[in-house]
């Protein structure tokens, strides 16, 4: 790489950032890459699961966060990044993998670079966690690694997938007053777990903000709500109106632990479990 | 009855003297003119005296509190100055804010002080016009109504016939004239030395920071004042019509 | 006169009503005022005495404040541009909010909200009013605000961003743009006494500012005290629009526009239009945030974005015909 190759790129940035969106994960071809580097939160998950010892050079700083990420210990064995285009060339890298709603000016350049990047896509139901785990396999080259926990995530999936007696009507209320319907995977979580989603109700199935009168009159007999974040906000001041607190005083409810649902990572399957354990304690009690 | 009484006022402004031990005092029934060339303190006084900058020495209206002396004297400044286009009768009201308490609303007496002041200023024909739309004569004729409605035993005016047409500079001063006949005093600045010769009972002429002279027109517009302070000469003859003064030419 | 009282006092009444009955949860009209004023044990009473009420009583104290502080800050200024929000006022109001929230003052003290944002407010009037002056020019009072609302608002985003709390530097849009959805009766409790206060020293402005109308040497030579005026605007305008602020966010143009299209019918007296522009401030956001729930009955669409649609081409005519002034 020569100096005015890379002053061309920068020239270029303005022209190519705005060029339509990223390409879908590449194809696998020629040796498996051995620098890899991940900048996404769902990404650095399922690399980690997948790569081989030693493949994976570097993943985002959020994945070595407890509150977002499931695999916050394990994620210190890497290199943080920032997502930021000079320190992922910096690292030399010999594959970077993306997701769809990373930086596209940061994806663009490293392109531009002559990095290969793989753009792997948001997981919105848990067929598709399946799918980013087969995908992440053929990426990294590892599609026996994926398989196998592909197939202990179907497994364990159906093991958890028991009969229901009753669906009871759950709503899902985060900061903002936002809510997940069934076309996103906290809905699908939900779902999994035995519960009818007020979002679906209400004509919200790829979530949205619910206003909290919406929320009062659909009367939900579960109610989920987002947990909070360190330091202040506004935002977050929503999960204390009086019409929340009065729910949460009536109603049974959990808080997501967004660790465990944000990604579509095999993880989502403890959000299931612990949910399905919410349910089974409304069936039994009178 | 003495109605302002200045002992010794002095008045620096941003380290510069502009006025030194001036006394004056100002009887009941008086149009005192106070003369002076630009820049000889004209406005200075009249302000200092109403305590609206402040001066060392005494004034008698400057001592006291914001109301009364509002009832004592009323002020017309020299810059003409309406912010809102209200109407004429409006803003000729607004003279009677001294004598309202708090939160009385405008009562029949001050309507018919306001009326009283239209009529006098001739402006009972422009009541209802909007102040900023009239020239700026009109307007500053319907500011001297509004100082009129204040009702004072004494109106301090700065420069208030500047900008007026001749008929209405001598039926301004006229005005003045009826009102210190009736008892009340009047003291204006002016540059027409004319007009204050024919008008003003008394003249108080400011040179040098300080007053030089005081008292009768004809003793205070004399050849040596005008060529010291003014800089010009002049005739000045009375008549059967009253004193004449016009100013003839530039010496020195 | 009396005419006008009755028009904007019914105009405020039948909004109102309108942001009562109004909500993205369809319920008729009467059966949401019944369950307002009887407990009924459903959610809808909740709804009703805890979403809609506060909502509406919010949109009427705001309005009415910020009417009545621009119409204050316009008497005292003399000039048609004062506004809250066009001058910086709102802006550095957001700024204390946001200071007190992000500090936690906010957590742990309950009026510690409101009083930031009046601590921010009053430094943003002095501000102004040292920068503009006695009789401020139009130039200078708007390049006042202007650099004044900057500031206010780079120091707010960076307070922001520097969170770290995720959905904190989400929150930069609302204290830009304001907004009265999901707002409870705490909100109401917290605001509405700083509000008051304020309304009582700029509604017993009207005979000072009335004065002004001569020019401050009238004014004071009438015997009212200009530093008590000038007090009384700075704390009463910050009070108002601080309470107003730390609850709603900053919302522009209502303190122009309202009073813009008052004064013609007061007959141009600045003591007047104090409490017209209350009634019409009031009813002009009672107006926006029903706007804002019809037009996008689900969303969270800002009222600042209603009342600049409204206020700004209405500021460009007011530039407009100043410009003379301004050159």
């Amino acid at each position: 790489m020569t100096a005015k190759r890379i002053l061309a790129s920068i020239l270029l940035g303005a022209v190519v950032a705005a060029a339509p969106g990223p390409s879908q994960a590449q194809e696998p071809d020629g040796a498996a890459p051995v620098r890899v580097v991940s900048m996404n939160l769902c990404t650095d998950q399922l690399a980690m699961l997948v790569a081989a010892p030693g493949q994976l050079l570097s993943v985002s700083y959020l994945a070595a966060q407890p509150r977002s990420s499931a695999m916050a210990e394990e994620a210190q064995n890497y290199v943080v990044n920032h997502g930021l285009a000079e320190e992922i060339y910096l690292l030399e890298p010999d594959l970077v993998i993306a997701g769809t709603f990373s930086t596209r000016a940061t994806v663009a350049m490293l392109k531009r670079l002559d990095i290969p990047v793989a753009v792997l896509s948001p997981a919105y139901s848990l067929d598709e966690v399946r799918q980013r785990i087969i995908e992440m396999g053929e990426v990294l080259h590892r599609q026996e690694a994926a398989e196998g926990l592909a197939a202990e995530f179907d497994a364990r999936l159906a093991a958890l997938r028991d009969k229901v007696i009753r669906q009871p009507r759950a709503a899902l209320f985060f900061a903002n007053g936002y809510t997940s319907g069934d076309r996103t995977l906290a809905g699908q979580i939900l779902s999994a777990a035995g519960f009818d989603n007020i979002a679906d109700e209400v004509g919200l199935p790829s979530g949205g903000r619910m206003p909290l009168e919406v929320l009062a009159m659909a009367d939900p007999e579960v109610l989920i709500r987002g947990s909070r974040y360190e330091g202040n906000s506004r935002s977050e001041e929503i999960l204390d109106h009086p019409v929340v607190a009065k729910l949460r005083e009536a109603l049974p409810g959990a808080a997501v632990t967004d660790r465990d649902w944000v990604c579509g990572t095999p993880f989502v399957l403890r959000a299931i479990e612990e949910l399905a354990e919410t349910r089974r304690k409304l069936e039994t009690s009178p | 009855m003495s109605l302002l009484r200045l002992s010794d006022i002095s008045v620096t402004l941003r380290q510069r003297t502009v006025l030194e031990r001036v006394s004056l005092e100002i009887g009941a029934g008086e149009l005192v003119g106070l003369i002076g060339a630009n820049g000889a303190g004209k406005t200075t006084l009249m302000r200092a005296a109403l305590g609206l900058i402040p001066a060392q020495g005494d004034s008698s209206l400057a001592q006291m509190a914001p109301r009364a002396r509002a009832k004592a004297a009323a002020w017309l400044p020299q810059a003409r100055e309406v912010s809102w286009p209200v109407d004429v009768e409006t803003l000729v009201t607004l003279g009677r804010i001294p004598h309202l308490g708090t939160g009385q609303p405008v009562g029949e007496m001050d309507r018919a002080a306001a009326e009283r002041a239209l009529d006098r200023m001739g402006l009972k024909e422009l009541r209802a016009r909007t102040v900023t739309r009239l020239s700026g004569g009109e307007q500053a004729r319907v500011l001297i109504a509004r100082v009129l409605a204040q009702e004072t035993p004494l109106i301090l005016a700065d420069e208030p016939i500047a900008g007026l047409d001749p008929a209405h500079q001598i039926s301004t001063m006229r005005i003045f004239r009826e009102l210190a006949a009736e008892g009340h005093s009047v003291l204006v600045s002016i540059h027409d030395l004319g007009l204050a010769a024919r008008h003003c009972t008394r003249l108080v002429l400011l040179g040098g920071h300080a007053k030089v002279a005081d008292g009768v027109p004809r003793q205070v517009l004399t050849p040596d004042n005008l060529r010291d302070h003014f800089g010009i000469c002049a005739h000045f003859e009375e008549t059967a019509q009253g004193p004449i003064f016009q100013a003839t030419e530039v010496v020195g | 006169m009396r005419l006008l009282g009755f028009g904007l006092t019914g105009l405020v009444v039948l909004l109102a009503l309108i942001s009562l009955v109004l909500g993205p949860a369809a319920i008729g009209p009467a059966e949401s005022l019944y369950a307002l004023f009887t407990d009924t044990g459903t959610p809808l009473t909740l709804v009703m005495r805890e979403i809609r009420l506060p909502r509406m009583v919010l949109a009427l104290g705001i309005g009415a404040s910020l009417g009545l502080s621009g119409a204050a800050m316009q008497g005292y200024l003399r000039n048609p541009l004062a506004d809250p929000g066009l001058i910086g006022v709102s802006a550095s109001a957001a700024l204390g909010a946001v200071l007190a929230i992000q500090t936690g003052i906010a957590a742990h003290f309950a009026f510690g909200l409101p009083l930031c944002a009046l601590a921010g407010a009053v430094v943003g009037v002095s501000l102004v009013m040292l920068l503009a002056g006695p009789r401020g020019s139009s130039l200078t009072l708007i390049l006042a605000g202007i650099a004044i609302s900057s500031l206010a608002a780079a120091f707010t985003s960076l307070v922001l961003n520097l969170s770290p709390n995720p959905f904190a530097a989400n929150e930069i849009v609302f204290w830009m743009m304001g907004s009265l959805s999901d707002r409870s009766m705490s909100h109401v409790w917290l605001a509405l006494p700083l509000m008051v206060v304020g309304w009582a020293l700029l509604g017993s402005l009207g005979r000072s500012l009335d004065a002004l109308t001569l020019g401050e040497d009238a004014a004071e030579a009438m015997g009212i005290g200009l530093r008590r005026v000038r007090w009384q605007v700075v704390l009463g305008t910050a009070a108002a629009v601080g309470a107003a602020t730390a609850v709603a966010g900053a919302i522009g143009f209502v303190g122009l526009v309202v009073p813009h299209i008052l004064r013609p019918l007061v007959g141009a007296r600045p003591g007047a239009l104090l409490w017209a522009s209350a009634l019409g401030g009031a009813a002009m956001l009672l107006a926006s945030d029903v706007a804002v729930r019809v037009v996008l009955p689900s969303g969270d669409l800002k009222l600042g974005v209603v009342t600049a649609l409204v206020g700004a081409p209405l500021f460009l005519h007011l530039i407009y015909r100043t410009r003379r002034e301004m050159a």
